[in-house]
């Protein structure tokens, strides 16, 4: 009885114009977030931070972004990793660089570098699109891979060839480095996932994304429009990148704290991103999350059930990962194509009229 | 007869008609070889509703992508407002106050009908990236204005019960009447419809014949229209183009047309090698 729209009364356009329209949906937003912020770093231990939880928030930023490109306006994308990667080392060279600058801010800017190159790696999208497009950003992945390994300025000469994360603090507190608490981590990517997810859904709810999803239905009755499909593409490309290098930022700095990036970033990174995006939902920002969760849960629970419960061979399990995470894809994309999102959005409707269908 | 002046004329049925809005010089549109449009010129009054007929395949709607920007003609001017229309693309033919409608609905199928509505006024909202980013005050204030104007469309259209719907289950008929809305919501001072009734029944015929005089009397919105049904455009329509095989065959008040023997030997078929 507690999910309705009944009696929930709309009296302006901006409050029925508001994210979570039903009661019920508003109060478990913000359950969600006092347990994100206040519930979760008393419990949480470095196992766990490490094998679900940051990976997870992480993902989710990634897949928001490659979402706001595929799900939102329809452009194809397989060279996440790189821009991933671009992201990571935009932020390597920035901080050791500028030692002093605060690391929230290189993470940003890190964004913004990764921006420009999606921008101009989506130039192609002018004139290509579907399978085309996807080859067109496969070149990105090899060449940008190619280019941060071969070239010694990106790595500072170091003789490994990869790059580590110096020790930073942000208000005082040790983010990066070896002595990092998993807490602070922990925090990091939580603010900014919050704080992205926020803007993604601003962005996907005005104009702008009303002109990027215009450009995904029908790009020539948008054009008719009004829209500059111009700028409607290449926006998409620079939100999608600034979204994807955040995530490469905090993979390389928080999480992985040294890379090489062919291994990091490699195109299976590519490949498991949109694997998230398509599972989890396109089009949807909740979906971005749905999907960065269970790819990220899968594996752990996996490894749990089969290795440490039955006692089979770690290398079996995951073997078993991949064979069960290629047919969900294609059972999603026969039976659900806007993935868990729309099976969610359909257990909410059928929720609303429970238990009187009729 | 209707007098011609450069300062409009008087309807039948009491109407005011302004001067030319829009003047089409000349036209020849080819593809490679074929000559779609052929030499064709006439003009479109403010206030007006006009309307071009003919058979298949005589190119009334590439006279409207060429009216709308989509197409290019290889020949002819557009003299719009008063001024020559430079080359541009129709994107930016949309922000110069021409919206239009297509022959097979072509609507955004992911979106709510609302979110369809609002994309046609985009060219009237203002606000920038960032702004639009953090939902700053000015930003989400505009959007609550424009969702006030596009709520007025579609009190206008009677489209209330289905304004949050996926516009990919709505039947025909109601797409086509969202397509419209979409097309109103960005205010333009020509509308132009094309086919708005194919494939409609006479009820949904009937409600749309309205809709497309309410625009016209309440908003003084000039329209361009395409149909075949010819009831519905000898109702409807001030003057009549008549098109077949590319070339213009007749120009005047229904009344002039139908009598016009060029235009009836066209609709009923005359043996060409006579």
């Amino acid at each position: 009885m507690l999910y309705r729209e009944a009696g929930d009364f709309k009296t302006s356009y901006a409050s029925d114009n508001q994210t979570f329209p039903i009661r019920f949906d508003r109060t478990a937003y913000w359950v969600v977030i006092a347990v994100a912020f206040l519930l979760v770093p008393m419990v949480l231990t470095d196992y766990w931070a490490n094998s679900i939880v940051i990976p997870f928030l992480i993902y989710v930023i990634a897949a928001l972004g490659l979402n706001i490109l595929i799900g939102y306006t329809g452009l194809l994308s397989l060279g996440t990793a790189a821009f991933m990667a671009v992201g990571a080392y935009s932020t390597f060279k920035l901080t050791t660089a500028f030692p002093e600058m605060p690391i929230y801010i290189v993470f940003v800017l890190s964004g913004l570098v990764t921006a420009a190159v999606g921008v101009l790696f989506g130039l192609p999208s002018l004139k290509i699109k579907g399978f085309y497009l996807a080859v067109a950003t496969l070149a990105a992945q090899f060449f940008l891979i190619w280019l941060f390994t071969r070239y010694g300025w990106f790595f500072n000469y170091s003789s490994t060839g990869q790059i580590s994360m110096p020790e930073r603090t942000m208000f005082g507190v040790t983010i990066t480095g070896a002595s990092a608490s998993s807490t602070a981590v922990y925090f990091t990517c939580l603010i900014f996932t919050v704080a992205m997810a926020w803007l993604a859904r601003n962005m996907t709810r005005g104009t702008l994304g009303r002109t990027w999803m215009a450009i995904r239905d029908m790009d020539i009755a948008a054009e008719i429009i009004g829209v500059n499909p111009l700028i409607a593409k290449l926006s998409s490309f620079a939100v999608s990148s600034f979204f994807v290098g955040v995530a490469g930022a905090l993979t390389f700095a928080v999480y992985l704290g040294a890379v090489e990036a062919g291994e990091a970033f490699g195109i299976n990174k590519s490949f498991l991103v949109l694997f998230m995006v398509i599972i989890g939902g396109l089009g949807s920002i909740l979906g971005s999350f749905l999907g960065a969760a269970f790819l990220v849960v899968l594996p752990v629970l996996l490894k749990l059930l089969l290795v440490d419960g039955l006692g089979w061979p770690s290398d079996l399990a995951r073997h078993l990962e991949i064979m069960i995470i290629g047919a969900l894809i294609i059972i999603v994309l026969i039976a659900e194509p806007h993935g868990m999102a729309a099976l969610w959005r359909t257990m909410k409707e059928k929720l609303r009229l429970w238990p009187f269908p009729h | 007869m209707l007098d011609q002046s450069s300062e409009g004329y008087v309807t039948a049925d009491g109407r005011q008609i302004g001067p030319v809005v829009l003047e089409l010089k000349n036209i020849t549109l080819r593809f490679g070889g074929v000559e779609a449009i052929k030499n064709i010129s006439f003009d479109i009054r403010t206030g007006e509703i006009r309307a071009i007929i003919g058979p298949n395949g005589a190119g009334k709607s590439s006279m409207m992508n060429v009216i709308s920007g989509f197409y290019v003609p290889q020949e002819g001017e557009i003299i719009y407002k008063g001024y020559k229309r430079a080359k541009m693309p129709p994107y930016q033919v949309a922000r110069t106050g021409i919206a239009r409608t297509f022959q097979n609905i072509a609507l955004f199928e992911g979106m709510s009908v609302l979110d369809n509505i609002m994309t046609g006024r985009m060219n009237l909202m203002k606000s920038g990236f960032l702004k639009q980013a953090l939902w700053w005050g000015p930003a989400s204030r505009e959007e609550d204005e424009h969702r006030e104007k596009v709520e007025k469309v579609i009190d206008f259209l009677e489209i209330q019960h289905i304004r949050k719907t996926p516009v990919a289950r709505l039947p025909y008929g109601l797409k086509k009447r969202v397509e419209l809305a979409r097309a109103l919501a960005a205010e333009p001072q020509i509308l132009l419809l094309d086919e708005p009734m194919a494939g409609m029944n006479v009820e949904e015929k009937e409600d749309m014949s309205r809709f497309i005089l309410d625009v016209n009397d309440e908003f003084g919105t000039t329209i361009v229209l395409i149909e075949h049904d010819m009831g519905v455009v000898m109702d409807l329509s001030d003057r009549v183009v008549v098109m077949d095989y590319g070339k213009k065959i007749g120009d005047g008040t229904p009344d002039e047309v139908r009598g016009n023997q060029d235009v009836i030997d066209a609709y009923l078929g005359v043996s060409h090698d006579e």
